[in-house]
């Protein structure tokens, strides 16, 4: 398959991930006929440096690639992103030979890698960890206890966060590879849930133990600050615009069928679509504005360590999360009973459903909380 | 000066360690200073040195030890004599 990254996808999108949607949704399953397509088509190497064998791509063109497949399944594009916040952890902060390596084998297999962030415990701050790596002998040992990994029981690797030794502060963190043989993921729950359903994100105890070497060479507060927060505000923020332009799309073909019905009359609903184009373009710029500017300042620490940098990240994303939801709802109204009812063209329940995961999936408050602990001491605007 | 930013880090950056035991170039995030911690430090060294950190030094190296501390509010206070 040739073309951008963006048209690769698209096409798996129409011809794979979207067909596939409404079932993944309804049964709550993971979207592997769109994930086989997207490993065969090398797409989920789209980050990994090119002197490596991946593409070589900025994000900006990966968050094009997300948003394009959001609007056909949220899900798929949801896990697309996630795999990707975690390649640009590694390819970006694991500078080691070996972790080359690792890099390079994700290009050559097309390795699927998920993320173990977040822990039982801890009230959902990624900043502090329980958990502790043990070194021996040049291995290391990890045991967490995951209150969610998306599509955990799918993935080739998990990169984990724990604290450095057992002896380390909570939030002296390392961000680790886990990688096959040596790791043992536990189902502990369900996921049956309102959206998202194809993620497949389900509580696991994970039990890892490897190489020491697969420790990612920056501390992870580090990591996290020029890469993963801002990483993962661009995609996610990328899969809800997709997810938003869907709903777009459904409420333009509705009014022009609308239109259709009486020429020469413009329908009401033509003046909620105008009004609803000003809230998605809005959300538009908001998004792809900030994976621009990331692009060019990625990697000057100046500018992605401040202060001000991690504001306006987080501000991308409850704006974003917040704007999707405006969207699909303003969809809804425009299209009527048609977008209310599950079995038309128009349908909007699915998307709807997803939508309201953008504000929960690390929740609005606890991030307009820190913006607000942050903004005691920033001076600029 | 050092006293007073250790006495500031004595009462805000809620370390796991006491701040005796830490030399000037230990990293105070690794003795347990979480970011939150961290905002308290700055405000409360604002208030000490009568001083305003700039956008520029609002970033997690300009308070990673005592020493970097120190450094950023000699330059701050040499610019206010100036």
């Amino acid at each position: 398959m040739s073309g951008s990254l963006a048209q690769v996808v698209a096409h798996i999108g129409e011809e794979v991930a979207g067909p596939a949607a409404e079932d993944v949704d309804r049964k709550a399953r993971f979207p592997s006929e769109a994930l086989e397509a997207l490993q065969a088509a090398r797409t989920l190497s789209a980050l990994v440096p090119a002197e490596l064998g991946g593409w070589g791509l900025a994000l900006g063109e990966v968050a094009e690639a997300t948003c394009t497949l959001a609007r056909h399944c949220a899900s798929t594009a949801m896990v697309f992103a996630m795999h990707h916040m975690q390649a640009a952890c590694l390819v970006r902060h694991g500078r080691s030979e070996f972790l080359r390596d690792v890099a390079r084998q994700l290009a050559e297999r097309q390795e699927l890698l998920a993320s173990a962030t977040t822990e039982l415990g801890v009230g959902g701050d990624l900043r502090t960890s329980k958990c502790a790596v043990e070194r021996r002998d040049g291995r290391f040992r990890l045991e967490k206890q995951a209150p969610v990994i998306s599509y955990g029981a799918y993935a080739d690797k998990v990169l984990a966060t724990a604290r450095r030794a057992p002896d380390s502060a909570p939030n002296d963190q390392v961000l680790v590879v886990c990688p096959q043989p040596g790791l043992v993921l536990e189902a502990t729950s369900e996921w049956d849930t309102l959206g998202f359903r194809g993620t497949a994100s389900p509580g696991f105890v994970l039990r890892a133990e490897g190489d020491e070497r697969c420790i990612l060479d920056d501390p992870f507060s580090d990591i996290l600050e020029r890469t993963m927060l801002p990483v993962s505000h661009i995609l996610w923020s990328s899969v809800w615009l997709g997810l938003a332009s869907g709903a777009v799309d459904r409420a333009r073909r509705y009014v022009r069928a609308e239109a259709r019905k009486q020429p020469g009359a413009t329908p009401p609903s033509a003046l909620r679509l105008a009004e609803l184009m000003v809230v998605y373009q809005q959300m538009e710029a908001h998004v792809t504005g900030a994976a621009r500017h990331y692009d060019e300042v990625w990697n000057d620490p100046d500018a992605t360590t401040g202060m001000g940098f991690a504001i306006a990240m987080n501000s991308l994303k409850v704006s974003a999360s917040t704007l999707v939801v405006d969207i699909v709802g303003r969809a809804m109204v425009i299209c009527g009973i048609a977008g209310y009812r599950e079995d038309s063209e128009y349908s909007l329940g699915r998307l709807l459903r997803d939508a309201h995961g953008a504000a929960v999936m690390v929740n609005n408050d606890r991030i307009l909380a820190n913006n607000a602990q942050m903004l005691l001491v920033h001076k600029e605007s | 000066m050092e006293v007073q930013i250790r006495q500031v880090l004595a009462e805000h950056a809620r370390l796991a360690v006491d701040i005796g035991t830490l030399g000037d170039r230990d990293d105070l995030y690794q003795a347990g200073m979480t970011s939150h911690a961290s905002v308290s430090v700055m405000l409360a060294l604002e208030d000490a040195f009568d001083v305003e950190f700039p956008e520029r030094m609002l970033r997690k190296a300009t308070f990673e030890s005592v020493a970097a501390i120190k450094e950023a509010l000699s330059e701050l206070c040499s610019a206010a004599v100036d």
